[in-house]
């Protein structure tokens, strides 16, 4: 499979990275050389394999469901690049 | 008086605790040569003169009473993924600029607590993203090891390259790394120092900046096979933070050492002599070869058939986590902001600015192989094809085999700029990225030099937390070749 110059625009801006045409021109060819490096997978037979989940062997640790931490809006805001009284300020969303 | 960079922790603990040496002085004298050799090298990103005597001091407080941790008064550097509060954390990208946590990591909290002193922040390649320090947004490390009579520069490796090089340079006494798909084997290897990466689970990865989570392992770069036990038993701990953190108590990886290897079976690998493969690093292994046999180790013919598609996996397994994880950087929370006319505009400037090649090409694969109608192609292949890759080591621990060793990477160190083609750079960890892939430990020990006079590594793999064994091995070969120390270039 290969992407063309379309996809990679399209796969920008899922990812939220503004890309210019030219950028995505240099792209396309650099994530079609991975692509087609990934592709040598075809050649596995995977029949019957269960894909992994984790590698090592170990139930899931839960804990009990309880407030162990908190009181830490100035810590949490401190290295926001905007924030007032203890909030984060983005663009406006809502007209 | 001895130049006391030159001591290695173990030699450095015993003086300390006899008060011969003050973790002050220790401290002063690793200062005194990152401001010299550091400019030369790129190593530090930041270096914290205050926090490091402030931290000696108190060391040789405590040590004046007689008290004190397994790393009392020892100057450590950290690699700039963990968290370290109120410290430069950027992981070494524009994204985080002027990010300064309100938290330690488990791991660097667990070196303090032990009494280690902090030297400053690490280079590294942008989000743990490379495998020659070049993808640094803090500029590239250079290797402190150059080829026989050639003033070339060369790559210390990659990602942690400030962790290596500041090592191999004696610019601290060992340093934090991380390794996601050989991030500490291989810059361990180019620069002629020991790096181990523990099983997964075995490091806490609470507070370190996340890559690849399922992959993701910290680690220790330090001079000898023991001091590389010292930190990593420090380094590694049960923690309720981390939900991967394993239920096993640490053990003392010290005693290990000088532990007799007579009776170990140790397997080697068809898969991993490679086309190309220069003649010093295939010399290299059969000289490892007969050091274990001449220990007392059995050697065995082993196949690991599924050896060529770790990397090809490993490429979407990464890169989907990555995207993943990376989503987190938005110019909301932390960092870099950039202006945009609405909040996705926001979003996408930010990031655009914010993010290097590397970074964003494996954001815009991981997103690509995790997009609607390409998930199974693509992901769950790539998670079967590591099933099949674990079962193969699973298969060789079944038959007997206690370890497995192949050299570390198919060559030496090479020039800044001479690979530019991603694949080729990614090539570089075809023999670490396996042990990631199967969770596995695995040690990179210096063995020998390169035709140029570079230095080459030999990689032992373990089996699950049975980091001991590959100590035990890893000191057989360094006694039998030695340790491998850099020209000083930059004193001349």
């Amino acid at each position: 499979m290969s992407v063309d110059i379309d996809t990679v625009k399209r796969v920008a801006r899922l990812a939220r990275i503004k890309v210019s045409d030219q950028e995505a021109e240099r792209m396309t060819g650099e994530l079609n050389g991975i692509l087609q490096f990934v592709e040598q997978l075809g050649e596995v037979d995977i029949s019957g394999v269960e894909p992994m989940t984790s590698v090592v062997e170990q139930t899931m640790k839960k804990r009990r469901d309880e407030v162990t931490d908190g009181s830490k809006a100035e810590d949490i805001v401190a290295n926001a690049p905007v924030s007032e009284d203890n909030f984060f300020v983005v663009p406006k969303v809502v007209e | 008086m001895t130049d006391l960079t030159r001591l290695t922790i173990a030699e450095a603990r015993e003086k300390l605790k006899a008060r011969e040496i003050s973790s002050s002085e220790l401290t002063g004298a690793f200062l005194d040569a990152i401001e010299t050799v550091n400019p030369h090298l790129n190593a530090y990103i930041k270096v914290t003169p205050e926090k490091a005597r402030e931290m000696a001091k108190a060391s040789d407080e405590r040590l004046a009473k007689g008290e004190g941790g397994d790393l009392e008064g020892i100057p450590l550097g950290i690699k700039d993924l963990f968290a370290t509060e109120g410290v430069h954390t950027q992981a070494c990208s524009h994204i985080l600029d002027g990010f300064k946590p309100r938290y330690e990591s488990t791991v660097t909290a667990n070196l303090w607590a032990d009494g280690a002193v902090m030297l400053g922040k690490l280079n590294m390649d942008e989000f743990a993203m490379g495998s020659s320090n070049e993808t640094s947004y803090y500029g590239p490390v250079v290797n402190p090891w150059r080829k026989e009579r050639s003033n070339q520069a060369l790559v210390p490796g990659g990602s942690s390259g400030g962790s290596a090089a500041a090592v191999a340079a004696r610019l601290c006494m060992g340093a934090t790394a991380t390794d996601t798909g050989g991030s500490i084997r291989q810059p361990a290897a180019f620069t002629g120092t020991v790096g181990i990466k523990p099983t997964y689970g075995r490091c806490s990865r609470w507070g370190t900046v996340a890559f690849a989570s399922s992959l993701d392992q910290a680690g220790p770069i330090a001079h000898t096979v023991r001091d590389s036990a010292i930190l990593l038993k420090s380094m590694a701990s049960v923690d309720p933070k981390d939900t991967t953190s394993v239920d096993r108590p640490v053990p003392n990886y010290e005693d290990a050492i000088g532990r007799s290897v007579k009776g170990l079976k140790i397997g080697i690998p068809a898969e991993y002599r490679v086309e190309g493969m220069p003649g010093a690093v295939d010399e290299l292994w059969q000289r490892g070869i007969e050091w274990l046999k001449d220990a007392g180790a059995e050697i065995v013919d082993l196949s690991l058939p599924h050896t060529k598609y770790a990397l090809p996996a490993y490429y979407i397994v990464a890169p989907a986590e990555a995207s993943s994880n990376l989503a987190r950087y938005d110019g909301v929370r932390y960092g870099l902001r950039e202006s945009g006319k609405d909040i996705i505009d926001m979003y996408e400037n930010t990031r655009a600015a914010g993010f290097g090649d590397e970074v964003k090409r494996r954001v815009l694969i991981g997103t690509y192989v995790l997009s609607a109608g390409y998930y199974d192609a693509y992901y769950l292949k790539a998670q079967k094809v590591r099933t099949l890759i674990k079962r193969d080591f699973d298969l060789a621990w079944e038959s007997g085999v206690d370890a497995i060793l192949t050299p570390t990477t198919p060559d030496a160190a090479f020039a800044p700029g001479e690979i530019t083609d991603p694949v080729t750079m990614y090539l570089n960890d075809v023999f670490t990225v396996t042990v990631n892939m199967a969770g596995l430990p695995g040690i990179s020990v210096p063995a020998g030099l390169s035709e140029t006079g570079l230095p080459l590594g030999l990689q032992l793999i373990g089996k699950p937390f049975e980091e001991e064994t590959l100590f035990q091995l890893g000191q057989v070969i360094e006694d039998a070749a030695g340790r491998f120390q850099p020209q000083e270039w930059w004193a001349s």
